[in-house]
């Protein structure tokens, strides 16, 4: 009884999930009448446009991750060691980019940084990319801030720092080659997250103007039939691929046996 | 943060210093986080000119801007607490329900994927899947006779997007609650059947009561997360469904509202929605923390 139960349950569960990736698959490959094909595929993976916006996604992904641990591995690690008082405040300010939608933030970008302002981001091509990259840190900061927390929390900080200051070690010896090496795992758990959530990014794009893949896809998505499911094959790929690799990389930490 | 000297002087002396290494990232979320929101707020109380007002606030109540409220928090509501049944459902089945040990990692991962797999995207897989041509319209059309639209449903509708949102909704209620159904003890269902409790008792007088704040917990935060979602709503519906974060998103491109100042007031409203929930998630949170550990 609660056997069937709990089957009922699952393939409600599995039916309901695999359906939409049954169906944008399936229509991915309706293209040419009458017969399956990957002409839809081919037309995206042609399209300059997809190029453009894809290399551009993937930049500013990549710009994003460095800036996130540059930003997030130091704090966490100076807020561990020297002043954990704060650690409350500074885990609750990391979780407000999930309180204040994404739109909102991006809404005061453009008022607070317009031409007109004391910093006008907005105002150029480089400034404006920099804007977006800030708000993609800011939307990844709840992920990088907590899988960097817990990666610190496994290792003794205070006695490595120590170690290594008597040592001679200075802060960015100990950090760059102590304390990154030591959370690589976790560094890089929040770096493919940030990746899966960059490149699909559509609000802060869009309302930045940038040339992004998000919008890119939308923009398809309004005026073609075909294409857009193959970019939905294409985007669930990178999802599966980004969250496949933290599992990867978390397992091979997980069996790395402890050599003396 | 290379000044600070971490040798044996006097704490009063060294405190300052300390507080340098946190100026990097506390520069970051005042220029990128705080300052951006709180411009937002306090633009949501003044004219264009900068002088105090409460109009803008007083502009969010016509019919129009309420409407569009109303059928966010409605289908908010709605994905939310599906989404906790359903995801509820799926997760004791794979902790309690005797399934094979080797469904769980695989629903987990999935559950992970699928959490993350929104925005553009998801439209377009609902879109070839529920939309006019999609598999399962076909299907039970031409299979069944069932014509989905004759039926009255419709993707850009509230409960096209509602079915959409649960494609996020429930692999997150199962990614917070598996851990919390693992921290039910087994001894607890033990306790209560030697004192002669029924498996319903059991779960209705001691499982559900001290679920129950994780589960209300996730409700707010499934409810905020549906709210704020704008690119799969704009993806789905155009701008045909007049949802805030639509219509928030057509304000900033081109001023529909005809006033930049209403545009705040929407955009700060949104932030009392959110915030609220998630302020119940917090609190509900940390009640629940005392009971699992």
């Amino acid at each position: 009884m609660k056997k069937i139960w709990a089957w009922g349950a699952l393939l409600f569960g599995l039916l309901y999930f695999t359906l939409p990736l049954i169906g944008m698959t399936n229509f991915s490959l309706k293209m040419r009448r009458g017969e399956y094909s990957f002409d839809a595929y081919a037309k995206v993976f042609g399209d300059p446009r997809f190029q453009e916006t894809f290399t551009y996604s993937i930049m500013q992904a990549l710009f994003t991750i460095v800036f996130g641990v540059l930003l997030v591995v130091p704090t966490t690690y100076w807020v561990r060691l020297k002043l954990p008082r704060l650690r409350p405040y500074v885990e609750f300010i990391t979780l407000l980019p999930l309180v204040i939608p994404a739109i909102v933030i991006v809404f005061g970008y453009i008022r607070l940084y317009n031409t007109s302002s004391w910093l006008p981001l907005t105002g150029s091509l480089t400034g404006t990319n920099m804007l977006l990259m800030f708000g993609y840190a800011t939307l990844a900061l709840p992920y990088m801030y907590r899988a960097v927390d817990t990666g610190l929390r496994t290792i003794d900080i205070a006695t490595l720092t120590e170690a290594a200051q008597s040592l001679g070690a200075g802060w960015v010896t100990i950090l760059g080659r102590i304390i990154l090496p030591n959370v690589l795992v976790a560094v890089l758990s929040g770096a493919f997250l940030t990746f899966a959530i960059v490149i699909g990014e559509f609000t802060m794009a869009a309302l930045l103007n940038r040339p992004a893949f998000g919008p890119y896809m939308q923009l398809l998505g309004a005026n073609r039939a075909y294409e857009p499911a193959a970019l939905a094959v294409i985007a669930f790929g990178i999802t599966w691929g980004c969250l496949g690799l933290i599992q990867l990389v978390s397992r091979f930490q997980k069996s790395a046996p402890p050599k003396a | 943060m290379s000044s600070a000297k971490p040798d044996a002087s006097p704490p009063a002396r060294r405190l300052p210093l300390h507080w340098l290494g946190i100026l990097p990232f506390a520069a970051f979320v005042t220029l990128f986080l705080i300052l951006p929101t709180m411009k937002i707020v306090v633009g949501a109380f003044q004219t264009p000119d900068g002088s105090f007002t409460f109009d803008n606030i007083r502009g969010l109540f016509t019919p129009s801007i309420l409407a569009a409220y109303w059928i966010s928090i409605k289908i908010s509501i709605a994905s939310a607490l599906l989404g906790c049944l359903i995801g509820f459902a799926m997760a004791s089945a794979i902790v309690f329900g005797g399934l094979p040990k080797g469904i769980r990692g695989p629903l987990l991962t999935f559950s992970g994927v699928a959490s993350n797999f929104a925005g553009v995207p998801l439209a377009f897989a609902f879109l070839a899947t529920l939309g006019p041509v999609g598999i399962v319209t076909i299907f039970l059309r031409s299979q069944l006779g069932v014509d989905l639209r004759m039926l009255g449903f419709n993707l850009l509708s509230f409960w096209g997007l509602t079915v959409t949102y649960l494609f996020f909704q429930i692999p997150l209620m199962i990614l917070i609650i598996t851990p919390a159904l693992d921290g039910l003890k087994r001894e607890w269902r033990e306790a209560a059947e030697i004192l002669g409790a029924s498996g319903l008792q059991y779960w209705r007088m001691v499982a559900f009561p001290i679920l129950l704040p994780s589960l209300l917990g996730t409700l707010a935060l499934l409810f905020a997360n549906a709210f704020g979602a704008v690119a799969t709503a704009i993806a789905l519906t155009g701008s045909s469904l007049s949802i805030v974060p639509i219509l928030l998103f057509a304000q900033i491109r081109g001023d529909v509202l005809g006033n930049p100042n209403l545009g705040y007031a929407l955009a700060f409203g949104m932030i009392v929605v959110t915030g609220i929930a998630n302020a119940i998630y917090i609190w509900l949170r940390a009640r629940s923390e005392r009971w699992l550990k």
